[in-house]
């Protein structure tokens, strides 16, 4: 398997798809000519051309209807945010249009579309730039949501959403794009979304991470392997179908829970996953399920007061530590 | 009308004009006048517009326009019965912006409008029927029930709804449009919109999108002076929406909204301009609803007088008068028009009233295309 970064592995989901359907373009602020702001789209002008490759100008909320209306009749737009800061200017067009749309026509129009771009946390953009918004969309019934951590995953979750039916949120982590990982060969690779993957096996701890939390979790997890415990880490990709089903096998097995997220904590995926958690295996907890979440504040600028606000391995192996009563 | 406002929609289109050589000749310094012009006037120049026709199109379109004033006035007794819920917004008055722009368009070709719609979806061609079947709620309904008064579509007629938040449907028609040149059609989108809508940003930014793009999609802007209950003049800062298309280089036109035959014809030429050269025109009709903005509008911000005085220029009692005095028909064809469009919005509301409410497992149909199931059977 080659060792791709992120950024690569979603270049290539997007090449491949786009090699594969005639009907998937992809349009943008800066995905063009400038080759991404990012490079997630670098090349793909020059190999794929300007009818499907396409520069927008700064207009969220339009080109994301323009999207979702494409979508309408049959094509399968992947439509780039240049970061997921900005698709607040087209919540309209996402939340009124795409995810409403197959419902209210009684299920006339699907909407096969792709919101993709980086969220979460980046590095010292202060309040505007810096943020987790998944929480938002998955609240929505019509949307999808999905979060890669890993390059396998960028890769095989982004081909899956292009090609769903469904309109996906697809919110790559910012500062991940650089991170490296074993991809898969092989156009065929692609990973079913609504399906979480075991990162780690453990007895007696479930922490559940996702996005930027991943690799968070894992190191913590050798942490606290040092400290006698053992931690199993869930990975459920997807926020919205979520795979509640492996994260309860999980806990009936640990019996004890923390999430661990970038949003802040008031109505947070966290939150939900909590709830699930107690819904349908209360009597299988030992402790209260813990939260670890990014803090309550808009992100600061300063490095100091930035790194307070994400959640890090320190705060994760002391979660662990408080729902095993070790401390 | 100021001679500035006159001349900026005419600019740009002469530089259409010199682009494509297209564009028809200007109405823009004629329509303002138009609108206070008397009554016999705005006769003599639809009678003159009527020649141009064959008896069968001005029939169906006096048919069309009837068909939706007396289809809104059953829904109005119907709202007023409790049979219909929620909001409702009636298109009486208004008729011939619908009829005469979506008679102008093939069948293949999209509609996309507001909530205001039930005109335009039957225009478009759905039956009353399933149209009175969803303002019910009923599994009937185009939308089975779903979607409701604002919310009507239908895939089959390329009619695509329906859209609820003011300007909503202007980038999606916008993209449906972008859709129709992409996969190599020679399709057009017509998208009908209110002049409050032209506040919302994603005018501007549709608008932008489809000069700058060159996409076949014709904005429609129903201008009935009214946005719910607060004026045009209150609302924006210049008087005529057609000026706006300028900032764009759009293609524009004034419209005579209450002439059914001037709508078609400006529909025509845009039609032409967005098949050919895939350009995008703004149409601003000028129009008057005689009702509310809603059903439960208490319609305090204007008079008996102005209601009154715009109802001499009924769309469809003027297109009558034009048929009778140009003997395309006579009195007793009207009524026997009349008779059939009743016995129409009879058989519409009998549908409605006996279509089924929906089963209760429909309330989780259609929210995914692809359902996924993740949660565990429950212990």
């Amino acid at each position: 398997m080659a060792v791709i970064t992120i950024r690569e592995a979603l270049n290539q989901a997007i090449r491949e798809e786009m090699l594969r359907d005639e009907n998937v373009f992809l349009m943008g602020e800066e995905v063009a000519a400038y080759q991404g702001a990012y490079k997630v789209t670098k090349g793909l002008l020059q190999e794929l051309g300007s009818k499907r490759v396409i520069d927008t100008p700064i207009t969220e909320l339009g080109f994301a209807g323009l999207g979702v209306g494409a979508a309408m009749v049959g094509l399968r737009p992947i439509i780039e945010f240049m970061t997921f800061n900005f698709s607040i200017l087209a919540t309209d067009q996402i939340i009124n249009s795409a995810a409403k749309m197959l419902y209210m026509s009684g299920g006339q129009f699907k909407i096969p579309i792709v919101f993709r771009g980086p969220g979460g946390s980046a590095f010292q953009v202060s309040s505007q730039h810096s943020q987790a918004l998944e929480s938002w969309f998955a609240y929505f019934p019509g949307l999808k949501v999905v979060m890669p951590s890993t390059p396998a995953y960028a890769k095989g979750l982004l081909k899956s959403s292009i090609r769903d039916d469904d309109p996906v949120i697809f919110i790559e982590q910012e500062r991940m794009y650089g991170n490296k990982g074993e991809v898969p060969e092989g156009e065929d690779f692609t990973i079913p979304l609504g399906v979480a993957d075991i990162k780690r096996e453990g007895t007696d701890v479930t922490i559940v991470a996702r996005s930027l939390m991943v690799p968070v979790a894992l190191k913590a997890a050798d942490v606290l392997a040092s400290q006698g415990v053992s931690c199993e880490v869930v990975d459920p990709r997807t926020i919205r179908p979520l795979d509640i089903g492996t994260i309860v096998e999980s806990v009936k097995k640990t019996n004890r829970v923390v999430v661990a997220e970038e949003t802040h904590p008031f109505c947070g995926v966290a939150a939900e996953i909590s709830t699930e958690i107690m819904e349908r295996a209360f009597d299988y907890l030992d402790a209260p399920v813990k939260r670890v979440s990014g803090a309550d504040v808009p992100m600061p600028y300063a490095k100091k007061l930035e790194n307070l606000a994400i959640p890090g391995v320190e705060q994760v192996v002391a979660a662990v530590r408080e729902v095993a009563y070790l401390d | 009308m100021s001679k500035q406002t006159a001349e900026s929609p005419s600019r740009a289109r002469a530089e259409e004009q010199s682009a494509t050589g297209v564009m028809e000749e200007a109405s823009v310094a004629t329509f303002e006048s138009g609108l206070d012009k008397d009554r016999k006037t705005i006769k003599q120049q639809q009678k003159t517009r009527v020649e141009g026709f064959d008896r069968d199109t001005l029939l169906k379109l006096y048919y069309q326009m009837l068909l939706i004033r007396r289809f809104e006035e059953k829904s109005a007794e119907a709202y007023s019965l409790g049979k219909i819920g929620g909001f409702c917004h009636l298109y009486i008055g208004q008729e011939a912006v619908a009829v005469g722009a979506i008679s102008a368009i093939r069948k293949d070709d999209y509609v996309l409008t507001s909530y205001r719609e039930h005109g335009h979806a039957i225009a478009k061609g759905m039956s009353p029927e399933s149209v009175m079947a969803e303002l019910f709620g009923r599994v009937g309904g185009c939308s089975h029930g779903k979607g409701g008064s604002m919310h009507l579509f239908d895939k089959e007629l390329n009619f695509l709804g329906g859209h609820a938040i003011v300007g909503g449907q202007i980038p999606l028609a916008t993209g449906v449009a972008f859709a129709a040149k992409y996969k190599g059609t020679d399709r057009v989108a017509l998208c009908f919109f209110g002049e409050a809508a032209v506040n919302q940003g994603v005018f501007h930014e549709s608008l932008n999108m489809a000069q700058l793009w060159k996409l076949p999609c014709i904005y429609i802007c129903e201008n009935n002076q009214y946005g719910m209950g607060t004026s045009q003049e209150r609302a924006m800062s210049l008087k005529d929406v057609a000026q706006k298309a300028c900032a764009y280089e759009i293609a524009a036109e004034f419209v005579d909204g209450m002439d059914v035959l001037a709508v078609r014809e400006a529909t025509e030429r845009a039609v032409e301009r967005a098949r050919r050269d895939f350009l995008p025109t703004l149409l601003e009709v000028r129009t008057y609803r005689f009702m509310g903005h809603s059903m439960s509008d208490p319609g305090n911000y204007r008079t008996r007088a102005e209601i009154e005085r715009y109802q001499e220029r009924d769309p469809i009692k003027l297109f009558s008068a034009s048929l009778k005095e140009k003997k395309i028909i006579d009195d007793a064809g009207l009524g026997e028009i009349d008779e059939r469009v009743r016995a129409e919005v009879e058989k519409a509301l009998r549908f409605a009233e006996e279509s089924p409410e929906p089963p209760a497992e429909h309330l989780y149909y259609d929210v995914y295309a692809n359902p996924i199931t993740t949660a565990p059977e429950e212990n």
